[in-house]
């Protein structure tokens, strides 16, 4: 056995789910397992309790609304991907999804597991930043929405309390000039470093803890990012710049 | 949950990642195991007709499901599947370790696009490592796939 032991729990709705995680210490969420699972084969994360939230039914919509695009907690990355309404109201979303993995990856990965588990080198959250989007999150105390901009607090931290379950995420409709691109070792990477662009607004990430907006002027004013075995930080500070020329030149 | 067509009880340890349930407790051992953190591709298999990787699901979630594995494309002694015919034909292999997870890849793959360009082809054997037979042949052998399935 790989993982740690675990209580497993597998709730049938979002009351029931929300009930579990305002009662039980230290419980994780399970949602595609595509982030969580090599955590726990690993033994990085030793959660007391999983909540596998795969049999509830009817939290799997792909639905427009306020013009935008509504994406609940059990879509797919690929199905939201092939979506002909994200595609209609926000290309950039099913465009940043092709760069997000491997499709095989996204037939299980969920958009708003991404969010929820906040990778600093994830293109989602940045795409929800550039656009302004936010994410709705319900827990035993009720529901509330969290806006883009306060939901990525630090390296793989949210807003989101350990008792709140993301039960939405929303993508403004988007019609204006929307670009995204990023450099990895290897397709399917995560990037060493990207930039998502929508209009004037430039939001970047891999370059810092959280995904961060920046000026398209003057896209490295005030960044530091990390380095590692892959890139210094004066490389991804050199890749910011590319990749802001390539999509603004566009 | 089905296994290749067969009923089986979900294991009672909801620890046990699918991966090892197929391996350990079926004995469904083509199916394999390389990093178990979803880079390699080597564990993937089809849930309800779709690839996905066998090492980041617990076999408890497969319940109510129907998982596809390597062994479950052809039976032994009959002729075999066009994937599994394609790269035998198109020295798709050397070691074979990576091989029953490039098949169930490239069966997904041609379910979506039964006619895929080289780029779909490139996208969708991108998430499999192989260490030895390089991958032009592995190419290959899957635009050949697509043409035997055709047949
Ligand atoms: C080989 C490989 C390559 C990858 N490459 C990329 C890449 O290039 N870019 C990228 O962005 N991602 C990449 N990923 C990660 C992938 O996109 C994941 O699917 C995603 O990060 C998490 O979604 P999930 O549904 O699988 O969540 P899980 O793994 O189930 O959960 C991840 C975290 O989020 C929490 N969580 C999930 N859903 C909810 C919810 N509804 N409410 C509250 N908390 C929740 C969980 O508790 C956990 O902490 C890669 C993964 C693999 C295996
Ligand atoms: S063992 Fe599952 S992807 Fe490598
Ligand atoms: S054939 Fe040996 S790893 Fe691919």
């Amino acid at each position: 056995m790989k993982p740690a032991r675990f209580g497993y729990h597998a709730p049938q709705s979002v009351e029931e789910t929300c009930q579990l995680l305002a009662s039980l210490e230290d419980a994780k969420v399970l949602a595609g397992g595509q982030s969580l699972v090599p955590l726990l084969n690993f033994r990085l994360a030793r959660p007391a309790h999983l909540v596998d939230i795969n049999r509830i039914g009817n939290l799997d919509r792909i639905y427009e609304r306020d013009g935008g695009v509504a994406v609940q907690a059990l879509a797919r990355q690929s199905t939201v991907e092939d979506s002909e309404l994200a595609a209609r109201l926000c290309p950039l979303l099913p465009a940043a999804l092709r760069q997000v993995a491997h499709r095989v990856i996204r037939n299980r990965g969920t958009v708003c597991g991404s969010l929820a588990h906040a990778d600093p080198a994830s293109e989602l959250p940045a795409v929800m930043l550039a656009l302004n989007g936010h994410v709705v999150a319900a827990s035993a105390r009720g529901q509330r929405i969290i806006p883009a901009a306060d939901l990525f607090t630090s390296v793989m931290q949210t807003a989101l309390a350990p008792d709140e379950l993301l039960v939405e995420a929303w993508f403004p409709g988007a019609h204006g000039k929307y670009a995204i691109a990023e450099e990895s070792r290897r397709h399917g990477d995560f990037a060493l470093a990207g930039a998502v662009r929508y209009g004037d607004r430039l939001a970047l990430f891999g370059v810092a803890a959280t995904p961060v907006m920046a000026d398209p002027r003057d896209p490295t004013k005030g960044l530091q990012p990390s380095g590692d075995l892959e890139a210094t930080p004066e490389f991804r500070l050199h890749l910011v710049r590319a990749l802001t020329e390539r999509l603004f030149a566009a | 949950m089905k296994v290749n067509g067969v009923a089986h009880p979900v294991p009672v340890d909801p620890r046990r990642l699918l991966s090892d349930h197929l391996r350990h407790d079926l004995g469904l051992t083509g199916t394999h195991v390389g990093c178990e953190h979803g880079v390699c591709g080597c564990c993937t298999v089809l849930l309800d007709g779709a690839p996905v990787r066998s090492c980041l699901m617990l076999a408890v979630q497969a319940e109510g499901h129907e998982v596809t594995t390597i062994e479950g494309l052809a039976q032994s002694g009959s002729p075999l599947h066009p994937v599994q015919q394609a790269f035998h034909e198109c020295h798709g292999l050397q070691c074979g370790f990576c091989t029953p997870g490039f098949v169930m890849s490239v069966v997904g793959l041609l379910r979506e696009h039964p006619d895929p360009t080289p780029e779909q082809v490139d996208e969708g054997i991108a998430g499999n490592l192989c260490r030895c037979t390089g991958y032009a042949s592995i190419r290959r052998a899957v635009h050949r796939a697509a043409e035997l399935s055709k047949k």
